[in-house]
Parts: C-alpha cells; structure tokens; sequence
C-alpha cells in the first residue's frame, strides 16, 4: 500500500501494538502529531523533551513494552539526551523518533539541526539516520526487535524531512535477520552443570540477584530456586521487586546503603551467584576486596558484563528465567541452615532503625514506611535520586515485580517524576508514587502540568529536607562538614502553593502526627497531588560503605 | 601486549564512528586502523592493532560484538599470518646523498616513487620491524614526512574469515 513515509511510521507503531506514544511536536515532526491523532494512539504531550524521554522509560519498566518518544529536530533531540542515557545505563526498552531538517546530515548548519546520531551514539543500543522511506519500514521493524529482546535498550530512528514526505510502499516484515544480532538466550548446559556440582558442596551461598530477574520475568523462578536450596537473595537497586521484600530469605539491597547482612553475606559467602547484574562500583566497594573466598556464578544476557568488573569463576550466557528454570532441575546445596543462622546474627547486630520521636520532627523513613502501609502495598513506587531514594530502597517492601522504576545506573536526578506520569499511563488502576527529593523533584516539576492536564493521579512525596541531602552527607562525613552548595531552603518554592498553581493538589505535613491523615487524603484526591513532607535535615542514610573501602566495612551508624 | 584484530563490518553509515568511538570512550589503545571493502558487497574489513592485556582484549572483542554492524572479530595475534603495512617516507636528499640512501632502498627491497632536487619519496611494504629498521636507517638523513595505512593481515592457507 502506497502512503507517505510518516504514515508508514503511525501503520508501524500500530503493527507493533503501540498505545502511547510520548512526545512533544516540532517543525520536524508535527506531520507525526497530526497522523498520530487519526490513528487510535494516545499521544501525552510534556512540557520538555527530557520529561517525555523519562516518562516513556517509566512507561515501559512499569508494563514491560517499549517507551515510544517523539520530538522535533536540534533542542528537540538534545533534550532527550539525559532521558536515553538512563535509560541506556538501566537497559529499558525505547524506541525514539527524532525529527530531521531536510537533508539525511547536517551539511548547511541549518536551523534547529544538530547531529543527534553522533550525540547518541554511545547512550543508544543501536541508532540509524533513515535515507530513503523505502527503508523506514524494515528500520522501525528492526528497531523495535533491538529495543526489546536481549538485553534491551533504547533505539534511536532519525527521520528527516523528506523521509516523512516521501511516498513509499508500507510492507512490514514479519521475520528479520539482522546477521551482527544475536542474543544468546539458551544457556549452555555444560556450564549448568559446572554451576550444580558448584552449587551442591556450596555451604554458604547467596544469590545476588539485579534488574535482569524482572526484565527476564524470573521473578517467580528465583523464589522458587531460592526457595527449594533455602538460599538467601539480596538484590541491587534495579533488582528490587524482583525478589519479595519482606520474604524469609531476601535479604535486602547490598552495596554502599546496603544492609549491614546483605554485604556481610555476600563477604563471607563461598558461592555468589549473581543474576542479571553487574558489580557496578555501588555494589562492589572496592573491587580487589569483593567476595575474594567466593566461587563466583554470573547469570547475563550480555556477554560482555561477564568478567568486565569482577571476575566470573562459571559465567554463564543466557536468559536468566531459562538459566534458573534449569537450575531447579538440578541438585544444590544440602543444608544451609547453620548459615542462615550467622546472617541473622548480623541481621540481629545491626538491624536497620530509625527513631520516630511522636513529638519531634518527621523522620523521611517513616514517612516511606507509612506510605507503604496507606497503599497496602500496592502502589507503584518512582523515585528521584538521593537520600529519600535509598530510603526508598531500605524502608519500602516491594512484593511485585515491576513496581518500582528508579535511575539506578545513571543516577538521575529528575528522573522519578516525569517516570510516575510515564508508569501511570502504562497502569491506569494503579496507585502510582513518586518518592521525591526537595532538590531533585525540582528539576522536572514542569511536568506538573502534564499530570493535571491528562488528570492522572500519581501522588508526589517530597521528602523535603531543605538540603541536596546526600551531597550535604558526604560533605559531613568526609569534608569535616563543610558544607558548600547543599542548602535548598533559600530560593525553594512553596511547593504547596505550586501544586496549586498548576491546579494540583498541594498537601503538608509538619509533624509526625500529620503524616497519615496527609497521605490519606492524597490517596482519596482524584487526580494528582503533592505532598510537602517537611523532615528532619540532618538525617543521614546509614548504613554506609564509604567510597573505595570493602563492603564489610560498614559505618552503621552516625558518630 | 600488541594484537591484531580483523573486524568484519557491515558497511553502514557512522559505522568507523562507532567502532572509533567505541575505544575511544572506553580508553582502549589504537595503534593502528586499517579499513577496506571485502569480497561480499557491503560488507567491510577493518584490521584494528591494540595495545591491551588479555582481560582489556576479551573486553575488546565483546564490546565489538554489541554493536550491531560488526558482524566478526577474529583475533589474528596467535594465528599464522601475513601481515603488512604500506608506508611512503619523504626523506631530504640531494644529488650528493642520492645514491647512498638509493642502496638502503634496494637492500630493503622498498621503492622510490618520486624524485625532487631536495627531496626522494619511498614506498616501502613490509611487516613492522622491516618497516622500524629502515626508518631506523633513514633518520640518519632528514625524514620530512612519513605516511602510514595501518597494518592489514591474513590468515594463512585456505582458512578464510566470514
């Protein structure tokens, strides 16, 4: 069928099942907005390019399909930059259209025209600049195929102009071939078995589990697997949700604001096996110090994170949910018993605790506890970046995959809010929270306005200590508090007064006592609301690995 | 230590950028790039000389193999081989030095392709240490100007790299 290369995009994105498409138009991709809204595809306009890109990478971690981002030509595209790198750094699907002036490159310096194929080279799986609209069909076809299987990604497609003009012949292939792809997803058997007969003399092993469970849809298969060899799950940041919270056997987040048991598990442990994760440096501490006893197993879909920071003693290649399936056919560890007995002796030594004064000032943990008791549990968790997204991360009891979307790798700040829009969009009956910084939830908060205008009812919390609150930590622990750039408290907005101002609901609460009338309201508020927490300014995260040190010298506690 | 990569490349737009940028934001060392068009149409041949440990070398070839248009790595280090390199050297010399460095070209079976009153051209084709020794003997006299390819190198016998 004959038709212009634009709407051989819009009959693409219907082939691939696309609902939502995030975007902000532009001279270069307005033809898209218009075709967009003949076709039954929601397009969510934001504020800012950067809010679109985070609330499409929120999108797909919340249901698991690709993000889909438009935006114009030159700012247009340069403003999705920090938007695919986290998504990039946090491997989530999405495919981006970026808009084009009229020639494939940027040869006269035309206006609004940049090269956002050179600019996103490295924060991209794969991009392409479309030549010609006979292509378009085959490159969209591709690029949802790269986004989303092995390890996933976000896929830029740059359209110029004429592209979107031009009169092609819209057939979409069914099967590609793509010869430099192929993601390994059937594991070697031969390594399963080096990891059983590891596995059975194993006395003391954990499973360090990261995003690759939930990505891989392993969840299931790593309680089961956990649970028949009774073998404790500690998991990273991005692995959260992957493993059930509040289960016997999880031990928590490991790393820096990790427990003080996870990261002493992991430090005695004789066998680590590690599941789709990536001994980034916030795991690791110092990397020469890292389980050197340990028989180390590593689990991942991408050949190239085994041995790049820690070496692996059995890698093996594949998708976790076939790799663990596999596993539970097999024999494991006989009694883990007497281990488990000395984790909960650290568990026991230095327990996890804040103290909720009645009458003094609101502690951020407690605030984070409570809005996990007001949901049931049920809400769906963003965060920003810093102090309140480690609490987040100790404090909060996440029982199911997918229910928590927070800049892990890259550490954005910025990140959470345009993200809960985004996981909003994807899960209309959920009870969608963003746990935000005073600071970070500043850099997005344009897109307050987003929220109102499509009514959705996601729920901020901003965990508001008048400081940048972990640069103000560091600045305490290992500057000799000397505090440079942290305060917030000159020049914040009344954030109340703001929610307000774009026609949401602005909510604060002062004291301990305030905090669950507050969230009751937000939670019986239609549409969205912002919740001022005012908490103590001192509080820090504990406990804590300080850079470059061994994971099992922890400070787990302030001086 | 120094190894020779023979890199089979789809032959894409951007895709020297790629494989460029590849090493350079992840701080690998390149000593020499040599790219060309192969037998099968479009697809390219890249040979790429690193100077790297074995566990930056795995990295390497791993992180190669994630870009979609690089189809094959192939490490040529330990394989037996040929390798060369072409180099055009512009050394000074006059009617009075001619003759002398005309000798060192012969012994090294290298080639003058230009001659100038101040000045000769050689063209010399060889593998890297024949290449050192006579640069090593031409820098006696001025070297004005010398021009690399980048080393390119095959497998021996029938084997093939697709």
């Amino acid at each position: 069928m004959k038709m212009s290369g634009i709407q051989i995009v819009v009959e693409a994105l219907k082939k691939e099942l696309v609902d939502t498409v995030f975007c902000y138009p532009g001279g270069t991709s307005d033809n898209v907005v218009n075709q967009l809204t003949e076709a039954d595809i929601r397009f969510v306009m934001y504020c800012h390019e950067q809010g679109a890109a985070h609330a499409a990478d929120g999108y797909a971690r919340a249901t698991g399909k690709p993000g889909i981002v438009f935006s114009t030509s030159g700012p247009g595209s340069t403003s999705l930059v920090t938007g695919i790198a986290t998504a990039y750094m946090d491997s989530v699907p999405m495919v981006i259209f970026t808009g084009h002036g009229m020639s494939a490159n940027s040869v006269n310096d035309a206006y609004k025209d940049v090269d956002v194929f050179s600019i996103t080279l490295p924060i991209t799986k794969h991009s392409t600049v479309v030549e010609s609209v006979s292509d378009l069909p085959r490159t969209i076809r591709e690029a949802f195929h790269l986004a989303t299987t092995g390890r996933c990604g976000p896929v830029l497609i740059d359209l110029p102009i004429h592209v979107q003009m031009d009169i092609g012949i819209f057939r979409y292939p069914k099967n590609i071939y793509m010869r430099g792809y192929n993601p390994v997803y059937n594991c070697h058997p031969g390594q399963v078995n080096k990891v059983a007969k590891v596995l059975a003399q194993a006395n003391k092993p954990v499973i360090y589990a990261g995003g690759g469970i939930i990505y891989s849809g392993a969840h299931e298969e790593l309680r089961q697997f956990a649970e028949k060899f009774s073998i404790p799950v500690t998991t990273t940041l991005m692995g959260l949700s992957g493993f059930p919270t509040g289960h016997p056997l999880a031990l928590g987040m490991l790393g820096m604001h990790g427990t003080y048991w996870a990261n002493m598990a992991v430090n005695e442990a004789d066998v680590i096996i590690a599941a789709g994760a990536r001994f980034d440096d916030r795991v690791t501490g110092r990397k020469s110090d890292f389980a050197k006893d340990a028989t180390i197993i590593h689990v991942d879909i991408d050949p190239a994170e085994i041995g790049k920071n820690v070496r692996a003693d059995i890698p093996i290649v594949g998708d976790i949910k076939q790799v663990l399936t596999q596993l539970l056919k097999k024999p494991g560890p006989e009694n883990t018993e007497p281990w488990l007995a000395k984790i909960n002796e650290w568990r026991r030594c230095a327990p996890m605790r804040y103290c909720q004064d009645a009458d003094g000032e609101i502690c951020p943990q407690f605030v984070i506890e409570q809005i996990y008791e007001q949901t049931e549990g049920k809400a769906l968790i963003t965060t920003e970046v810093g102090q309140h997204q480690m609490w987040t991360a100790q404090y909060y009891k996440f029982n199911k995959p997918r229910s928590f979307a927070s800049s892990g790798g890259l550490g954005t700040m910025g990140y959470g809010f345009p993200a809960s829009i985004g996981v909003q969009l994807g899960c209309p009956d959920d009870v969608v929270f963003c746990i935000a910084g005073d600071g970070s939830f500043q850099m997005n908060i344009r897109e307050l306005a987003t929220a109102v205008k499509y009514c959705l009812p996601v729920k901020v919390a901003i965990i508001n200590n008048q400081h940048l609150g972990l640069v103000r930590q560091w600045q305490e622990m290992f500057f000799h508090s000397r505090y440079s750039s942290v305060v917030l408290q000159k020049g914040s907005p009344d954030f109340v007064k703001l929610a307000e101002a774009y026609g949401a609901l602005g909510l604060r609460a002062q004291k301990p006592s305030e905090v669950i009338p507050v969230l009751q309201k937000a939670l019986s508020t239609p549409g969205p609301v912002v919740i001022d927490f005012r908490v103590k300014t001192g509080e820090n995260v504990f406990p804590m690995v300080p850079p470059n040190c061994p994971i099992n010298e922890m400070v787990t506690t302030a001086k | 230590m120094r190894y020779v990569l023979a890199v089979l490349v789809e032959d894409k737009p951007g895709v020297l950028v790629r494989v460029a940028g590849l090493f350079s934001r992840r701080g690998y060392n390149i000593e020499s790039l040599a790219v060309g068009k192969t037998v099968e149409p479009m697809v390219s041949r890249m040979t790429i000389e690193v100077e790297a440990d074995e566990k930056i070398l795995e990295q390497i070839i791993k992180q190669l193999y994630k870009l979609i248009n690089v189809l094959k790595v192939s490490n040529l280090t330990q394989e037996p081989s040929v390798d060369r390199e072409l180099v055009l050297i512009k050394v000074s010399a006059d009617v009075g030095n001619r003759a002398e460095i005309q000798q060192i070209v012969e012994t090294f079976r290298a080639k003058i392709v230009d001659v100038a009153l101040n000045s000769i051209i050689i063209e010399v084709t060889g593998n890297q240490e024949k290449i050192e020794a006579i640069t090593m003997l031409l820098s006696q006299y001025t070297i004005l100007e010398v021009v690399r390819t980048g080393k390119i190198a095959i497998l021996r016998g029938s084997k093939t790299i697709k």
